[in-house]
Parts: structure tokens; sequence; C-alpha cells
């Protein structure tokens, strides 16, 4: 298990926001998903664990706005194995895997659980590419897929300040600045505006890394292919 | 004017279909689970079909501003399919997700042995689940089905007032009604019932319970059939209210009935939710 603090902080924020009966809903939770983890292995068979039970009901528990981080502390109380949130994942509601794909920088240290993020990352849900790029994908995720999961960022139009540890990972990827200069090269072509998100992300991927992450100036920074 | 379809097959509906919903009024629908048209062979295309009712359908329904459910059941036609029933055992698992407001598609398609099973237990789950279900009236030999389905939800442990009966037309809704279960009319192009028939069962038997759904699928039909019911209804003296009543009140009233109803429509904004709630935390 790995990053308990964060965990206890998350728990701190969401306790502050619940309501009574949402609080107590989740203490008991909490402590089950604990009890279980204590156990020893269960056979997979045979009717759903009850923490598995108090993950899917989380939405209608605590509210949907709270969902995500009462799923987090669940799977993180029951030291959810790779395999374990693999399963969940698998048989989730879309908000359910999202939890998993939140959870997963607290629970793999290592990148066993990369299939998990690939898998959203080709779906078209943008609130399941959003969590897939978060701190676990920063960590782990290979150039060439990470550069994908930008793009697809860009194309979605998820936010970039969704992808965790930007900054560093774009810093000098001429690879990267070449997709981002085609990719604005397209739009223009089609008369579509460039994201600015690009224009950022491009700006980020100077080795120097002097660019201003929020700030870019000037007029369009990527070459059109037009000129 | 605000209206529920709690009964309407999305997945098999393109995105200006979702554009004209709300352009009417629709804010809310409810998608059963039920066939494609194409057989299916395999307990597995079952599974990623819920998985889309719980996943990219819902997701689909927010871009345009409308708030998606579903109800999770083994249909009674591929019921009668001894490849399909195992899914009769992995239901659990998935009656239990935040947004299934009920059991169903359930109820008779042929009346066979298989069809009876699948009813029975599928009562039963709704039951252990605290939903209330969604029973279909078949095509052929309705009446007959109609009190088949009575006698058998008497016998389970769902109580009448947490079932609707669907597809109801002037033959059946005397004894659906009389039965104690909620009334749904399925508001088709050429079949089942039209807006001029729907208004006239409303007035001669008041809009208490009744639900008026499109039941749009895959075949011939019409995704803004419940406007046109309103707009029948406003045509003949019914007020504002009745029809708010008929097509808002009376099936959040029902579905609210899971526990599950969650009408404000979760933005789709990748920022939303858990990015804003996890700063810091992941």
């Amino acid at each position: 298990m790995t990053d308990t603090p964060g965990v206890a902080a998350l728990r701190t924020r969401l306790e502050a926001d619940l309501g009574g009966a949402a609080r107590a809903w989740l203490d008991q939770a909490v402590a089950e998903a604990a009890a279980h983890a204590r156990r020893p292995e269960q056979p997979t068979r045979g009717p759903m664990p009850t923490w598995e039970l108090r993950l899917a009901e989380a939405g209608r528990r605590c509210g949907a706005d709270h969902a995500d981080a009462a799923r987090v502390l669940l799977l993180h109380a029951a030291s959810a194995d790779p395999a374990t949130l693999a399963r969940v994942y698998g048989q989730g509601t879309a908000p359910e895997r999202r939890a998993v794909l939140r959870a997963l920088p607290h629970l793999v240290p290592g990148p066993e659980a990369l299939p998990l993020v690939e898998d959203a990352l080709r779906t078209n849900d943008t609130r399941l590419v959003a969590a897939a790029v978060g701190p676990y994908a920063a960590r782990h995720l290979a150039p060439h897929d990470w550069r994908h999961a930008v793009l697809k960022c860009l194309f979605t139009g998820v936010p970039v300040d969704a992808v965790a540890d930007l900054p560093r990972r774009a810093r000098g990827d001429r690879e990267l600045a070449r997709m981002l200069t085609d990719f604005a090269g397209e739009r223009t072509a089609a008369g579509r505006a460039v994201p600015d998100d690009l224009r950022r992300v491009l700006s980020l991927t100077d080795p120097a890394g002097a660019a201003a992450p929020t700030a870019p100036s000037g007029p369009v920074a990527p070459s059109t292919g037009e000129e | 004017m605000r209206i529920f379809d709690p009964h309407i097959h999305m997945t098999s509906r393109t995105t200006d279909d979702y554009e004209a919903m709300y352009a009417a009024g629709v804010r809310a629908v409810v998608e059963p689970a039920f066939w494609l048209g194409q057989p299916r062979t395999s307990p597995a295309s079952f599974f990623d079909y819920f998985d889309s009712l719980l996943g990219w359908e819902p997701f689909r329904a927010a871009q345009y501003g409308i708030a998606h459910h579903c109800t999770i059941a083994l249909n009674p036609k591929e019921a009668n399919d001894p490849r399909c029933t195992p899914v009769l055992d992995e239901l659990p698992r998935y009656l239990v997700k935040d947004n299934v407001v009920a059991v169903g598609e359930i109820g008779y398609d042929s009346m066979t042995p298989a069809e009876d099973t699948a009813l029975a237990t599928q009562l039963q789950l709704a039951a252990d689940h605290e939903l209330p279900a969604l029973v279909h009236t078949p095509h052929r030999d309705k009446l007959t089905g109609l009190r088949r389905t009575i006698d058998v939800v008497r016998e389970s442990a769902l109580p009448l007032d947490r079932v609707l009966i669907d597809h109801l037309n002037e033959t059946t809704v005397k004894e659906a009604k009389d039965s104690g279960c909620w009334l749904g009319f399925s508001v088709y192009p050429d079949t089942k019932m039209d807006e001029d028939r729907m208004v006239a069962i409303l007035r001669d038997f008041g809009p208490e319970r009744v639900l008026v759904n499109s039941a749009a699928d895959w075949g011939k039909s019409d995704p803004l059939k419940t406007r046109k019911v309103a707009d029948a209804m406003l045509a003949v003296g019914y007020d504002e209210d009745d029809v708010d009543l008929v097509l808002w009140r009376n099936p959040v009233a029902f579905y609210g009935l899971s526990g599950r109803l969650a009408l404000d429509v979760t933005g789709t904004d990748a920022t939303h939710e858990g990015n804003s709630i996890l700063r810091g935390g992941a």
C-alpha cells in the first residue's frame, strides 16, 4: 500500500463535506473494507464481499459528487491488489471504473495495473480519459502511449490540467512536439481553431523548460504546414 | 414542459434523437435492458450490453442534458434460449449499481415454462435488491399474458405497487389498474397505442399511476411520442399540471421507489467531480 498520508487527507476532506448519515455510512463501509483486508484470501466465487457492495452503492449514499473519493477510500481500506482492481474495474460502471483509476497511485507501486489505464484511454468517455492520465500514468505509461494520451485529451476536449506531471514529461519531448505541430496543421487546414491547450503543451516541450506554462505568448506557435 | 421517458432504448438511437428529445422537453430517460433484434448467443454479450447501459449511454445522454438510468434483466424472449439463461446468475452484481432503478424488462413473450422461471426468479431478485420491476406484457395473447403476469406477481415477494406493467392498451388497462400496479403505455407510430387513444384512456381511467413512454428502439418508433401525448392532452383541455403528473411526476415516483434516481445531470466536463475532489490527494 502506498501514499497513506494522501489517503488520510482525502478522508478528512470527504468527511467534512458529508452529512451525518453519509458520514456514518462511510465510516462503517471503510471499517468493513479494512476487516476484509485483514482476512485471509477469500474464494472468488459466491456472494459479493460486503465492501464491494458498498463500493457499488457509494453514489447513492454519498452523492455523485463525493462518490469518487468514497470509492478511492474503500479500495484503499480493502488493500485492493492489482487482480482485485482489475476485476472491480472490469465489472464496474463508468463511475466505479473512474474511481479505480484514481486509486491506482495509492495502491499499485509498479506498472501491473497499466492495462486498466490503457483500457480507459481506448474509450471516448472523457471522464475515464481524464482519470486515466493521472499520477499513475505519469509514473508508468510508456512514452508512445503517454503522447497518444495527451493527444487524445486535446482531441476529446479533456483539459490538459488533468494530465499529471505534464511539464516534467513533456520537457524536451521532440516527438510530442512534432505530433502537436502536425495536429495543429490538420486543424488549421480544416479551418478549425487550434486548442489553447495545444499551444500550452507545445511550449512545455521546449527542452529549456523556460516557457511559461499558462501564458503562451505571441502568434500561433505551431507551424501550420501551409506557409 | 419537463418530460421523463420511462422506457426508451437509446442504445439504438442517434445523437440527433437526443438533441430533438431535449428540444421537446425530455430531461430524463430510463432505458430497460431488452433484446437487440438479433438474438444473442452467449452471456458475455449481455454483460457488454449491461456495461454499456451503465457506462457509455449515460455519458452520451449527459452530453445532451438528459439524465439516463437503466433497468437490468434477462428479457423474456431470450430467457427461452438455454445459452442465455446463465445471465440470471450474474444479475445480482448488476442490480447493486447506482444507476439501476428497476429490474426489467421481465414478463412473458410466448408464456413458456422457461419464461415462468425467469419471471419468478427476477421478481424475487427485485424484492431482494429493494428495486421495483418493469414488467412487459406480451404482444400476442395479451390479456391472457396480463392475467398470468398478475398471478405470478401476487405469488412473489414483490408487492404489486412496486410493479409497472407496460405496453397496456384498451383491452388490458382495466384489469391492470384493478390489480394495484403502475400502468405503462407505449405510444408507437402504428402499433400498440397512439396519442388520441392514449388521451381517451386517460379520460376514462384517470392520470393516477399512469406512465407514458415511446419505447423507441431499433424498429419503427418515435422518440418524441411522449411530447406528442403531452400536446394531445393539452389540446383536449388537460392543464400543464396534469401533463406534468403523467409525463414527469408519475415516472419519478415509480422509479424513485428504488432510492437511486438522480435527476440532476452530472456534467460530462472532464474536470467535474473527481478532479477537484482529489486534487492534492491523488
